[in-house]
C-alpha cells in the first residue's frame, strides 16, 4: 500500500483531477476532438499508458471496480503493474470480469463482450494524432483538423490502395467521428473498430505523452476510413478457434504450440475465454 | 524470470523487484547524506532534468536506482505531480545573484572581474589514485582540519558578491538591442500543453527541463554547420538566488522561501538581417540559458538552442518543434522503454495484412 502520509487518494492531487475531468468533459462534449491537457508524470513509464492511467486515476471512486487489461489479456505483465497501482493508492475493488466491472482500462484491445451504459472504457494511446503519417508538424495537423482537411489522409489510403491492392493499415485504423473528426482509435486491431459505432458505452483516450484525451460518448457514429467501392475488412480468423475455449469469431492470438510446432489460437480476451470456460465446466 | 506469454505477470514482476534488491545490495550502505555531498553534480543534473529542487530527494532517488539518471528523475518528475501547486513565484532578478563564480569570454575587464569559482575547465583529467579507498585518509589528516566546512568557508570567505551583467553594458551602448521589458505571465508546459509557434517563455522552460544530452547534440548541431549559431559567450554565472512567492494577504508584499543554485548564460550572436537597411543597424542579440544547479555546458547549450529557434532557417536546430517536443528525458526514455511491452495484437494484426499482401 502507498502510505497515505505522503499520498493522496488515487494519486494525483486533487486540483490535477479536477483539470484532467473538465479535459474528459470537454472531450465527451466535442467527439473525436484531441484535448491537449497538463499531463502529469506518473510513477508508471511515460509510453507506458499514463495517459489511460491519468484518466482512470482522475475519475476513479472509492466504490469503483477496476479491470485492466493489455493485449487483451488481464495477467500481462504491464496490466498488472497498472493494476498494482491504482489498487495501492485507492484500495478500490480489482476485477478481471469485464461484466462486474464500473471502469475498464485497456491497452490495444476492446473487450469482446459488448460495454454497458454504466461502464467507462479508458484506452491508452501512444500516437494520438491520425494525421501523423501525413505530416509530422503539430502545427499543421491542428490546423488540419480545424478546417476538416483530410484530403492527405484519403490520398494515403489510396495511394497504398494502388500500391498494394489493399489499405494495409493493420491496427490503429483511422476513424471518422460524426462526420466531422478524423480519429485515431488507438493502436486496437480493426476488428475492434466496428465496437466503437453506435455503442452503449462511454470511451474515453488518454495519451499522457503527447497531451492529449478525446472521447467517443455512447451513440456516436463511428466509420472506419475506407472506400465506396473498397470495403473495410477487419483481421480474418476464419476456420480457426480458440484451443482452450474453442470461440469462433472473437479475436484470436497466434501461438506455435511447443511440442508439435503446430500453429494454435487462443482467445487475445483471456477474461472472456476464462468466463466461458466456467460456464461450460 | 521467464514469463510464458502474458501469463504470471503478478510473481514475475514481484521476483523483478526481489532481483533488484539484490543488485543493488553492497556491504556499505550508501548514506543519503554521502550521496548529496558527494555527487553534487550528478544531483544538480537530476534537479534540472526533474525541473524539481531538492537535493535532498534527488540524493534519495538516486540511492533508491542504483545511480540512474534517467529513473532518478522519473522518481521526482512522479513525486512532483502528488505536490498541489500552490503559487508561482515572482520573477528572479539574476542581477541579484550571490555568486560563486561568473566569467565572460566577451571582454577581459568586466566591471567586477571574472571570477573563476569552482571548476573542473583547468583541472588536468587525470585519475587520481590517491583518492583511492583507504589512502585518502592518510592525505587528509595532514592537509584538512577537523572541522573542514570551516576550513574552506574560512578560505573562501569574505563579502557575498553580487555585480550587474555584462549584457548592461551593451544595452548602454545601444550594441545590444534593447528588449522592452515584458511580464506577461509565463507559459506552464507542465500544465499545458505546448503549441507552436510556442511563446518564448515555453521555449526557455521545455530547453531548462530538457535532456542535457540532447540539449547538447543540439546546440552541438548549430555551432558545427547544421545552423549559424556560433555564439560569444557574454556571460556565465553561477551563484545562489532567492525565490519569492507573493504574500497572500498583501500581492504587493512578498515572502522569501529559500535560495536555490542556478547557472545562468547570456550568449551573444548578430542579429538576424534580411535588408541592407536592417544589416547597417545590425545589433546583436541575445540567446539565454538559465538552469538549476551547476550546470554550465546544459545552460551554454540551452542558450544556443534558444538563439537558434530566432534565426530562420531549415536545420534541425532551428525547427521549433522538433527540438521542443523530442528532448524531455522522461518522455524519451519511456518511449523508447515502451517498446519493451507486448505488441501481440498489433503484430497478429500486422502479420494479418503481410499475409494478405503474399495472397495478392
Amino acid at each position: 500500500m502507498i502510505d497515505e502520509k505522503h499520498y493522496n487518494f488515487a494519486f494525483l492531487d486533487e486540483g490535477s483531477k479536477r483539470e484532467i475531468r473538465r479535459s474528459i468533459l470537454k472531450a465527451v462534449a466535442i467527439p473525436g476532438y484531441q484535448v491537449p491537457f497538463g499531463s502529469r508524470e506518473l510513477p508508471i513509464g511515460r509510453g507506458w499508458g499514463t495517459g489511460g492511467i491519468q484518466i482512470t486515476l482522475s475519475i476513479i471512486g472509492r466504490e469503483d471496480v477496476l479491470k485492466v487489461i493489455d493485449q487483451g489479456s488481464d495477467e500481462s505483465v504491464n496490466a498488472v503493474n497498472i493494476k498494482k497501482l491504482v489498487e495501492e493508492c485507492t484500495g478500490v475493488e480489482i476485477t478481471t470480469d469485464s461484466e462486474k466491472a464500473s471502469v475498464i482500462q485497456s491497452r490495444h484491445r476492446i473487450p469482446e463482450i459488448p460495454m454497458r451504459n454504466d461502464q467507462i472504457l479508458v484506452l491508452q494511446v501512444p500516437t494520438p494524432e491520425p494525421l501523423r503519417i501525413v505530416e509530422p508538424r503539430e502545427a499543421v495537423t491542428k490546423q488540419m483538423h480545424a478546417e476538416a482537411e483530410y484530403s492527405g489522409m484519403w490520398l494515403s489510403l489510396y495511394e497504398d490502395l494502388t500500391q498494394y491492392g489493399e489499405i494495409s493499415i493493420s491496427s490503429e485504423y483511422p476513424v471518422m467521428v460524426e462526420n466531422r473528426y478524423v480519429m485515431n482509435p488507438s493502436p486496437i486491431p480493426r476488428y475492434d473498430n466496428q465496437k466503437l459505432k453506435d455503442s452503449e458505452t462511454l470511451y474515453l483516450f488518454g495519451a499522457g505523452r503527447e497531451k492529449k484525451i478525446y472521447a467517443i460518448p455512447p451513440h456516436t457514429e463511428v466509420v472506419s476510413m475506407c472506400f465506396d467501392d473498397v470495403p473495410f475488412r477487419t483481421e480474418n480468423f476464419e476456420g480457426k478457434h480458440c484451443r482452450l475455449c474453442g470461440a469462433t469469431g472473437v479475436y484470436l492470438d497466434e501461438i506455435i504450440d511447443e511440442k508439435t510446432g503446430e500453429k494454435v489460437y487462443e482467445c487475445s480476451d483471456t477474461g472472456f475465454c476464462s468466463g466461458r470456460r466456467e460456464r461450460i465446466s | 524470470m521467464a514469463y510464458v506469454a502474458v501469463t504470471g505477470g503478478k510473481e514475475a514482476i514481484e521476483q523483478s523487484l526481489k532481483l533488484l534488491e539484490i543488485f543493488r545490495q553492497s556491504d556499505e550502505e550508501l548514506s543519503v547524506k554521502c550521496i548529496r555531498e558527494n555527487m553534487g553534480l550528478l544531483i544538480d543534473k537530476i534537479m534540472s532534468e526533474a525541473g524539481f529542487y531538492s537535493e535532498e530527494y534527488a540524493a534519495l532517488a538516486l540511492k533508491q536506482c542504483e545511480g540512474s539518471v534517467e529513473e532518478a528523475v522519473f522518481l521526482l518528475r512522479a513525486y512532483r505531480s502528488t505536490l498541489p501547486r500552490n503559487y508561482y513565484s515572482n520573477a528572479i532578478d539574476t542581477a541579484d545573484m550571490r555568486l560563486i563564480r561568473r566569467i565572460s569570454a566577451a571582454f577581459k575587464d568586466i566591471p567586477g572581474g571574472q571570477i573563476l569559482g569552482p571548476t573542473y575547465d583547468y583541472s588536468h583529467r587525470l585519475l587520481d589514485f590517491s583518492l583511492e579507498d583507504g589512502q585518502e585518509q592518510e592525505k587528509a589528516s595532514d592537509t584538512i582540519t577537523d572541522e573542514p566546512e570551516k576550513a574552506i568557508s574560512e578560505e573562501i570567505s569574505g563579502e557575498d558578491i553580487r555585480c550587474q551583467r555584462v549584457t548592461d553594458l551593451l544595452k548602454a551602448e545601444h550594441v545590444l538591442a534593447d528588449v522592452p521589458p515584458d511580464d506577461t505571465p509565463p507559459f506552464d508546459v507542465t500544465s499545458n500543453l505546448i503549441t507552436f509557434p510556442a511563446p518564448r517563455s515555453a521555449r526557455l522552460q521545455t530547453f531548462a527541463r530538457s535532456d542535457a544530452g540532447f540539449l547538447g547534440g543540439v546546440a552541438y548541431s548549430s555551432m558545427r554547420g547544421y545552423g549559424a549559431v556560433h555564439p560569444t559567450v557574454s556571460e556565465l554565472r553561477c551563484g545562489y538566488v532567492e525565490v519569492c512567492v507573493p504574500y497572500v494577504m498583501d500581492e504587493d508584499e512578498e515572502i522569501c522561501i529559500g535560495e536555490i543554485l542556478v547557472t545562468e548564460v547570456e550568449a551573444l550572436v548578430p542579429s538576424h538581417t534580411e535588408t541592407e537597411e536592417e544589416f547597417d543597424k545590425m545589433t546583436l542579440s541575445g540567446g539565454y540559458g538559465l538552469i538549476f544547479g551547476r550546470n554550465e555546458n546544459k545552460a551554454i547549450a540551452m542558450s544556443i538552442a534558444d538563439a537558434s529557434l530566432e534565426k530562420p532557417g531549415d536545420t534541425p536546430s532551428q525547427d521549433e518543434e522538433f527540438v521542443l517536443t523530442h528532448g524531455d528525458c522522461l518522455e524519451m526514455s519511456g518511449f523508447i522503454s515502451h517498446l519493451k511491452l507486448p505488441h501481440y495484437v498489433t503484430f497478429q494484426s500486422k502479420l494479418d495484412r503481410v499475409r494478405t499482401k503474399e495472397e495478392v
